[in-house]
């Protein structure tokens, strides 16, 4: 699988690079929990950063399969130690990551001998392109029992998205979910013409979040009210704080119009296997000791 | 004291004054919002199942329950009563309580009873013990519904089947996990 998604990359362009995993300070995110190291530093939750510090330097299209590392986060979709793909593309919007993603899966099916129907966990997936693009909002009318902006203030976005959507997302169809509210994407850059909501997508397949992305925001200063933002709901968690990443923050200024994606390998590995759970697409889990 | 991110199945905890272990388990990340930790939880009293849902920053109280070694005396209606060996107190389970168990309890039996804070709520049997056989009907040969096992009952009215040789008054060893018989007792 690894080999097919590395040569669809390739054949269309794109540098595979690698960057550090230790991180002096990590984007402020504040539902991560780090993995941090004796010297203070932080394992990476994702290449995010440097990638994006590539694509200022002038690197248009790039990919990385890496290890990512996140803290207390375990379950039958979870490990503390994943395989994360991560490709960002220059002029490219989030549209466009929609339509690589379509293509790209489709490709890997196809080299692991799939057909254009895959069947996960007694259901069937049609892997014909395009597939379906729904906003959250229109998500939360069809699927939720509470309009988005009542789950949001309320408190049960997370909630109904796990309980009502999820289990709904992804078969017989996959399906992107887009436009999420503005408040919801620390580093994407809000729709022009209904600045409401930010330009990202999530891909499900079969009740599986298999993808995240979105329309890179290259606005330095609004890109810093939000890291702070972030910081302060991080204080309020009790979570570790860190100083911003100032080095990012001034690579940004330089960054062109961009659209990055971080697919979950694993995930992505279970679908294509049928495999109830993670543990099942990796050698060794956290208990094997 | 557990955070939520100590929950797992078959976790034991304290909630609302009662003792509860978690059936089931789940625990979600959706996106980049918060972790939830969906639980399904069996009051460890009264069997009811509660659905709830945790985040990070819940904690949780541990069930205070403790195992102590007890002998069965005898039961009387539906009350089972067991001696404490160290301190010779006496408690009592419900027949409800006790459950299966009941179908291999023999006087002076040595059985674990466990504790919440002061109330006995459950009791863990021995994985072997070995009881008489009080009723055994013949076997007949060549009975193709049978197959090789016939049904006996045994001294607390349990009834299993067994290998034909297995006749009246015989002691058995049965497995307490599965109810099922394991070897003839040699005398």
């Amino acid at each position: 699988m690894l080999a097919a998604v590395r040569g669809f990359f390739s054949e269309r362009g794109y540098l595979e690079v690698e960057t550090p995993h230790l991180l002096p300070v990590p984007i402020p995110e504040a539902h991560i929990q780090f993995v941090e190291t004796a010297r203070g530093a932080v394992l990476h939750p994702s290449p995010e950063l440097y990638m994006k510090r590539l694509l200022a330097a002038g690197h248009p299209r790039i990919f990385q399969v890496a290890r990512c590392f996140r803290g207390a986060e375990r379950g039958d979709r979870h490990l503390r130690e994943f395989t994360l793909l991560e490709w960002y593309c220059a002029g490219a919007d989030y549209r466009g990551l929609m339509e690589t993603c379509e293509a790209m899966i489709g490709s890997a099916a196809r080299e692991l001998g799939l057909g254009r129907r895959i069947r996960y966990q007694g259901r069937e997936i049609d892997l014909e392109a395009p597939w379906e693009r729904i906003t959250v909002a229109e998500a939360f009318d069809r699927h939720a029992p509470e309009p988005l902006e009542e789950a949001i203030s309320n408190g049960r976005f997370e909630e109904d998205l796990v309980v009502h959507l999820e289990p709904r997302l992804g078969a017989p169809r996959p399906v992107f979910l887009t436009d999420y509210p503005a408040s919801m994407a620390s580093l994407a850059r809000r729709r022009r013409d209904a600045p409401e909501v930010c330009e990202r997508v999530e891909l499900y397949l079969g009740g599986l979040e298999i993808a995240n992305g979105f329309t890179e925001l290259t606005d330095p200063e609004e890109q810093r009210r939000r890291f702070e933002r972030d910081l302060e709901e991080r204080e309020r968690l009790g979570r570790r704080t860190f100083p911003l990443p100032e080095v990012f923050l001034e690579a940004l200024d330089r960054m062109p119009e961009a659209a990055g994606m971080a697919l979950g390998i694993d995930r992505l590995a279970m679908v294509l296997t049928d495999s109830a759970r993670i543990d099942d697409v990796v050698a060794f889990t956290p208990e094997d000791g | 004291m557990y955070n939520a991110s100590d929950l797992r199945k078959n976790l034991k905890l304290q909630l609302e004054g009662e003792p509860y272990v978690i059936v089931d388990f789940q625990f979600s990340k959706p996106g980049k919002g918060q972790s939830l930790y969906r639980c399904k939880l069996r009051n460890m009293i009264t069997g009811a199942i509660l659905d709830r849902t945790y985040r990070s920053g819940d904690t949780f109280e541990p069930a205070n329950l403790e195992e102590r070694r007890m002998q069965y005396l005898y039961n009387q209606d539906d009350e089972y009563v067991f001696m404490d060996l160290e301190n010779y107190e006496q408690s009592m389970l419900k027949e409800d309580q006790v459950g299966d168990a009941k179908n291999y309890l023999t006087d002076n039996l040595e059985v674990d009873i466990l504790f919440f804070e002061t109330t006995p709520i459950g009791i863990t049997l021995p994985n072997f013990v070995d009881l008489t056989v009080t009723r055994a009907d013949p076997w007949v040969k060549g009975d193709s519904v049978s197959g090789d096992s016939k049904p006996v009952t045994l001294e607390t009215g349990y009834t299993l089947r067994v290998p034909p040789f297995i006749e009246e008054g015989t002691r058995i060893t049965l497995d307490t996990r599965t109810g099922e018989y394991v070897t003839r007792v040699k005398e």
